[in-house]
């Protein structure tokens, strides 16, 4: 039995502090204002106490840390990017999360489980073998791989889907794929944060950002105001009403993205499966939990309903990979919101507004971001200069059109 | 059947059909109309199911649908709700999550180590070493989970199907029945909607003492059902309410959509739990579970009881234990002067000792926890805390806990409805409703019958008036009740055993304090912290105590808490169910049938099957191709392009759409004439090509691909609606047939076949006629795709097959035969076409693609100018060109998306690939860097085993350079 456990048991009174402050006052000003108590505003803050010595920083939330996509997504991590810039963006996230248990002491559930990306088509087996060259040209770990090793390592599966489907013909192969407790994240960051000196303020929401003479000088809060010469903005689905609050442009559109989740059972599953033809992700939580996804809803909302066509469909791509799972029963459904940009990569660092940092465009791929988010943010807030990793998503691309193609490894159709 | 009683008035089950199960092992009987659970506790089974974390024993508790300790599997499936689900003759159950047995449970050993294992105890150990932690993972993954799957059972399909109503009624209870009958008599269309086996809500169970409610059980029951305008359906569930009265029911056998007009929700309220010491032993259970017990099920819940009471309910239920045989013990009443109604006075005068401003303290097992042998009584302080030092132990084998309710809250919260909490009944009431809803009885606090009917009579009335059926505004008359039915605190403390909160999860008292304690203060991040309200029962049994004891924690009101969000489903519904039967419907071209005939090997494109190519005997694939692809080289081939997307654009804005649509300039061209053309998305990007065809000033025809059609066409209505233009959009891709004859005796085969002057002179390259073939209506067009003389003959697509075979037959001197779409891929790729999407990625832009000759000069506008002016001004990054093997390579070829390698860096890629051509090498397009695109440059591609692969540069097209042949 783990030494912790045996502590638990015999102390008298229960002696767990608190995992983040909560103070009572906002001050009237900090060094930098984080915006957003997500898993990358979390993670900004505490990279920039530990790494940068930066610890006069507030981070405000307008809810509870957490409550955006950082705890609404399907949380699966991986790096089998298409592009260079992307890959190894994503690898150096990975590296972190391997590594985040221990240097955070909070057990997140990273779970490395294989990571397979189903191809229906030929089409789609070249975008894969595409990815797969571009990974292992990087030194990451992917590969295509045909029909017959996928019903090895996922004997369940229905290679025909039914008859409902285009049959599989292939995949992509990530070994390293790894799901994770994603509301563990914000909270091992948020103590992090918290322990180098951050303020942790929910229920805190910006109303306005003061701009004097194209930089920063505060932000107006329900409050109060607060005096700042740095504001980090990782809001991801409210991007688009902070930025009005800047002046800044960029060119995201918001949607909202669903998923479901059924009652818990015994471990089957233990890949990641997702299927871009067929618009569907599907993992088993250590819970034992099946938390599956869908594509984007299809029209710009910033709105997180359900809807029921949704899970109808995403019911019957299940079924069409996984024929036995009729009588299982969907426990609950909800939604997200993804900021979407044109080349279905981030946006980030430094902006035009001098001391506005923006972290942003995180679409569907996000929660797999934030340690290398908030690590790269932190540096460049530090710096003053955008992190060698974040270089090629700063928004200047998008006037000078130096996209970062990621669409191809979106995990499923947009 | 020990515990069964003599038949009560109104009882569910039908003695006259004896149903034997079993049970654990263990053979029992039961009646047709029981639930599982029902059955099992007539026969004295109270122990049903083990609990998630610490495999405690445990029972019924709600009897209502909410219990996830009475869950079982059959072998086949499993999460059966034994608390909801009918009792079947033959089922042989085991309880969902024991370690060998529902009684010797092996993991009920865990509960000894539970200090060790406080709230969250799991995000702070298993961690370090970080090696072990997968070990540890497999651990965690078998203990948690409930049932197995079943990875045997087989695909199983439903039907679904729709329904409308002007007035949907949620719950068949008082209110739901008064308002199905109020809004159906006004002539609006009424469906109500009851989740039980029958209707009748709570007057089926908890008013079976007052003669004058069943009498007017009865006649409502009878009157709806004579209504003709009110539809009903019993054993039927609304599992989510999703934006514009959009509803989905969901019985045993499948889901219906529900379009309602209005919906009148009286779905009722949920009893609530008290929290004491080891308050889920079996045997333990809510009072309105007891009740149910009796009324429903004809079975007697216990012998002596011991009832915990804060609201005149629980006196009702001691009253009806009285009349089934059941010795009330005592009664502890939380409020410190009991019950004032005179039903007090009768419970009094039946002998029941009463003993005000008292709780139960703990609930006291039986040797082997699968019961109970006692409860201790204690009095409560003014502070509500309880003084267990003076507690007393009463001897009993059921406790029932009457304190509280918490509004059937969760459809009402997807549907818009706020709650807020109502301090004069100490617990939510909706103040603030979306238009359209309407809600009616115990779920708005009305506890009283009477008004329970009345409010129901009103809000059918007023929601009928909604839709329109009804002319009178009706103002509901009835208020929320004035006292107070729920405790607002109904937890105690206890010293030494465990008090649970939510039975789900195995979460006590203690654990929530704990999380409090680490800063999970709020109620959401108590709920993501704790798992509060994540289990099967979705929190209806733990979020209402939950919340009462964080405001506690926190000093703050309960609506300063907050609530957490509800969403569908109201309980958990099949994946099967939301499937439905899964309709995938593919297309087929008229020319399918020849196809099959003629050995097509068919392929997925997009919803289309189209031939790849045809068998032939004794030979392989890829010699089929070359065979297919050779005949149109030297004689006559014909392909079926029927599943190309075919547009008419018609109007005298139609050439104004088209220049800004596309990146070309169509205003000069000439009547009869097409010419290729390339759309872009506004960033720039290639997405979409085909032909315009002028037929007439105002008359355009236009091919588009395959796979893209259905969204282009979408976005030119979009874009024709967004620019107000005067132009008709109509999408012809499954009215038309069409197939493409090419190869050098095209011009001669098909001269028979129509009037068409097919002469050079009169229908040159890139031309375009209307006229007749094979006898039909027809559009030919002289094209060039795969490099040869070709036409593009485009019919009805009734006369396709048709057609096809006469140009079949004309062709018979020339060897015709058909291709597939791999010849046309290889014949194409010889003549350096492209394909949009295969050789184009989602960053393409036209310079890169060698289609700058597709874009207009001096245009004022096109989607995407704007981004090409930008990268006019760049560099280009990369560009597509032919590369080549030597003739009679015989290394190792690259497969399509193969990387090109240079100095260890990634400079480009192979985008399409023909290993074998007809002009005897290997060739195929790649993507590279624009110093490398000079024909003759050598290039090196990394093949799967990591060997290169070496090739160079050629001139596009491979094929014809001079265009000589499709010029023919």
């Amino acid at each position: 039995m783990p030494f912790r456990l045996l502590k638990f048991g015999l102390e008298k009174e229960y002696s767990e502090p608190r995992m983040f402050r909560s103070p009572a006052e906002l001050r009237d000003s900090y060094d930098v204002v984080i915006i957003g108590g997500g898993a990358h505003g979390l993670a900004a803050a505490h990279y920039l106490a530990a790494e940068h010595g930066i610890h006069d920083v507030a981070v405000l939330e307008q809810r509870y840390i957490g409550h955006g996509g950082t705890g609404r997504n399907t949380a699966i991590i991986r790096s089998n990017y298409l592009t260079e810039e992307g890959a190894r963006f994503y690898q150096f996230s990975v590296d972190l999360y391997r590594d985040l248990a221990r240097s955070l002491d909070f057990n997140l559930f990273y779970s490395e489980r294989g990571h397979f990306t189903l191809a229906h088509t030929p089409a789609s087996l070249r975008t894969q073998r595409w990815r797969a060259e571009v990974n292992k040209h990087l030194g990451i770990d992917s590969e295509v791989v045909g029909p017959e090793f996928i019903k090895k390592k996922i004997p369940e599966i229905d290679l025909n889907c039914g008859g409902h489907q285009p049959p599989i013909v292939g995949a992509l192969f990530h070994p390293p794929g790894a799901i994770a407790r994603h509301d563990a994240v914000a909270w091992a960051y948020a103590r992090g944060a918290d322990q180098g000196g951050a303020e942790i303020h929910q229920r805190t929401t910006v109303s306005d950002i003061e701009v004097v003479d194209g930089r920063v000088a505060g932000v107006h809060t329900d409050r109060g105001f607060i005096k700042t010469r740095k504001v980090i903005s990782a809001v991801a689905g409210w991007t688009t009403s902070i930025q009005r609050m800047v002046g800044l442009r960029t060119p995201l559109v918001v949607h909202p993205l669903q998923a479901m989740v059924t009652e818990p059972f015994k471990p089957w599953l233990d890949a990641i499966v997702v299927s871009a033809s067929l618009h569907t992700y599907v993992s088993q939580s250590s819970r034992g939990e099946l938390v599956t996804g869908a594509s984007l809803d299809p029209y710009e909302l910033i709105s997180m309903r359900s809807t029921l066509d949704f899970a109808e469909g995403l019911a019957g791509h299940m079924l069409d990979l996984f024929p036995f799972l009729g009588d299982v029963k969907v426990l609950r459904q909800w939604a997200g919101l993804c900021d979407m940009t044109p080349d279905f990569s981030p946006i980030m660092g430094t902006t035009p507004i001098e001391g506005f940092y923006i972290d942003a465009g995180w679409g569907t791929w996000g929660f797999k971001a934030s340690p290398v988010c908030g690590y790269t943010m932190a540096h460049t807030v530090a710096t003053g200069e955008d992190h060698p990793l974040i270089r090629a998503f700063n928004v200047s691309r998008f006037g000078a059109f130096d996209l970062v193609g990621e669409k191809g490894a979106a995990s499923v159709g947009h | 059947m020990k515990q069964r009683l003599a038949a009560q008035p109104g009882e569910w089950i039908d003695r006259t059909q004896e149903l034997e199960f079993r049970f654990e092992g263990e053979t029992y009987k039961g009646y047709a109309g029981d639930v599982i659970a029902s059955a099992l506790w007539a026969n004295g089974v109270q122990m049903t199911g083990r609990s998630f974390k610490y495999h405690r024993p445990r029972g019924i508790y709600s009897l209502a649908g909410h219990d996830a300790n009475a869950m079982f599997s059959d072998g086949t499936h499993t999460h059966l709700r034994g608390d909801s689900l009918p009792l079947v003759a033959g089922m042989d159950l085991r309880a969902v999550n024991t370690f060998g047995g529902l009684k010797g449970d092996k993991l009920n050993w865990v509960e000894l180590f539970s200090r060790f294992m406080p709230v969250g105890f799991y995000y702070k150990v298993f961690h370090r070493p970080a090696w072990l932690f997968p070990f540890h993972e497999k651990q965690i993954r078998k203990i948690a989970g409930l049932g197995e799957i079943n990875p045997a059972l087989p695909s199983t399909t439903s039907p679904k199907d729709y329904a409308w109503c002007d007035v949907l009624v949620v719950g068949g209870g008082a209110a739901g029945l008064e308002a199905a009958l109020a809004a159906g008599r006004t002539g609006a269309r009424v469906l109500l909607i009851e989740q039980q086996a029958r209707l009748g809500g709570s007057l089926a169970w908890q008013h079976g003492r007052d003669e004058e409610a069943q009498r007017a059980y009865g006649t409502l029951v009878e009157a709806v059902l004579a209504l003709e305008a009110v539809e009903v359906r019993c054993a039927t569930m609304v599992g989510g309410h999703y934006a514009d009265h959009w509803v989905a029911l969901f019985d045993a056998d499948r889901m219906s959509k529900v379009r309602a007009g209005a919906v009148v929700y009286a779905p009722g309220a949920i009893e609530q739990p008290a929290v004491f010491g080891h308050n889920d032993l079996p045997g333990v259970m809510l009072g309105s579970a007891a009740q149910r017990l009796v009324r429903l099920y004809a079975t007697k819940p216990c012998e002596r009881m011991v009832l915990l009471a804060a609201n005149s309910q629980a006196y009702g239920v001691a009253l009806d234990m009285l009349e089934a045989g059941v010795e009330v013990a005592a009664i502890a009443d939380l409020r410190p002067d009991g019950e004032p109604s005179v039903l007090g006075e009768e419970v009094a005068a039946a002998g029941v000792p009463i003993h005000c401003g008292h709780a139960v303290y703990e609930a006291v097992a039986k040797g082997d926890k699968s019961g109970l042998r006692g409860a201790v009584v204690a009095p409560l302080r003014d502070d509500g805390e309880i003084e267990s030092s003076r507690g007393q132990l009463i001897a009993c084998d059921g406790i029932a806990v009457s304190v509280g309710w918490m509004p059937n809250a969760a459809l009402l919260s997807q549907a818009g409805v706020k709650f807020a909490y109502e301090q004069t009944l100490q617990q939510l009431a909706p103040v603030s409703k979306p238009d359209g809803i309407f809600v009616a009885g115990r779920a708005r606090g009305t506890y009283d019958l009477d008004a329970q009917r009345i409010d129901g009579r009103d809000q059918g009335a007023a929601a009928a008036y909604y839709t329109g059926r009804e002319d009178k505004q009706i103002s509901p008359r009835v208020e929320s009740c004035k006292t107070a039915h729920s405790h607002p605190y109904p937890i105690f403390a206890h010293s030494g055993k465990k008090n649970f909160v939510d039975f789900d999860e195995d979460l006590h008292l203690t654990d929530f304090v704990n999380a409090h304690q680490e800063g999970y203060d709020s109620v959401e991040l108590l709920k993501r912290y704790s798992t509060v309200g994540m289990g099967p029962s979705q929190g209806k049994l733990a979020n209402m105590n939950a919340m009462r004891i964080l405001a506690k924690l926190n000093g703050d009101t309960i609506d300063e808490t907050g609530s957490t969000t509800s969403r569908p489903f109201y309980q958990p519904v099949p994946l099967g169910h939301l499937a439905g039967r899964r309709f995938h419907p593919m297309r087929q071209t008229p020319m399918h049938a020849w196809h099959a005939a003629h050995d097509a090997e068919f392929y997925h494109a997009g919803d289309w099957y189209r031939p790849e190519y045809y068998r032939r005997a004794n030979t392989h694939r890829d010699e089929c191709i070359f065979q297919e692809a050779q005949q149109v080289r030297t004689g006559l081939g014909v392909i079926d392009v029927g599943t190309l997307g075919k547009l008419l654009i018609n109007g005298p804005d139609a050439v104004e759409l088209l220049e800004r649509l596309y990146t070309g300039r169509f205003k000069k061209r000439a009547v009869g004439r097409y010419r290729y053309a390339v759309a872009l998305d506004e960033s720039g990007v290639v997405i979409e090509d085909g032909v315009i065809a002028r037929l007439a000033e105002d008359r355009f025809y236009v091919t588009a691909t395959s796979s893209g059609v259905g969204a282009f066409y979408r976005e030119m209505l979009r874009w024709a609606a967004i620019w107000g233009l005067d132009v008709t959009l109509s999408n012809a891709t499954g009215q038309l047939a069409a197939l493409n004859l090419a190869g050098p005796h095209s011009r001669e085969a098909l001269t028979a076949l129509t009037d068409i002057d097919l002469s050079p002179e009169a229908f040159p390259y890139l031309g375009v006629r209307e006229g007749e073939v094979a006898g039909v209506r027809a559009l030919v067009m002289r094209v060039g795709f795969v490099g040869e003389l070709g036409y593009e003959v485009h019919v009805p697509a009734w006369q396709g097959a048709h057609v096809w075979q006469s140009i079949f037959a004309a062709g018979e001197p020339w060897g015709v035969r058909a291709f597939g779409v791999e010849a046309q891929r290889l014949l194409r790729l010889e003549k350096g076409h492209l394909i949009v999407g295969h050789d184009t990625d989602a960053l393409t832009h036209p310079y890169e693609a060698g289609l700058a000759g597709a874009i207009g000069k001096n245009k004022p506008f096109f989607v995407g100018q704007r981004s090409l002016q930008i990268y006019r001004k760049r560099e280009t990054k990369r560009v597509l060109v032919g590369v080549r093997w030597p003739d009679g390579f015989k290394g190792g070829l690259p497969e399509e998306c193969h990387l090109i390698i240079k100095d260890g860096r990634m400079v480009g890629r192979i985008t399409s690939i023909a290993p074998v051509s007809t002009l005897g090498y290997a060739l195929g397009m790649a993507f590279v860097e624009p110093d490398m695109a000079e024909p003759g440059t050598r290039i090196e591609v990394r093949l799967d085993d990591g060997a290169m692969s070496v090739a160079e540069v050629a001139a596009l097209p491979f094929y014809d350079r001079d265009d000589e042949r499709q010029g023919l």
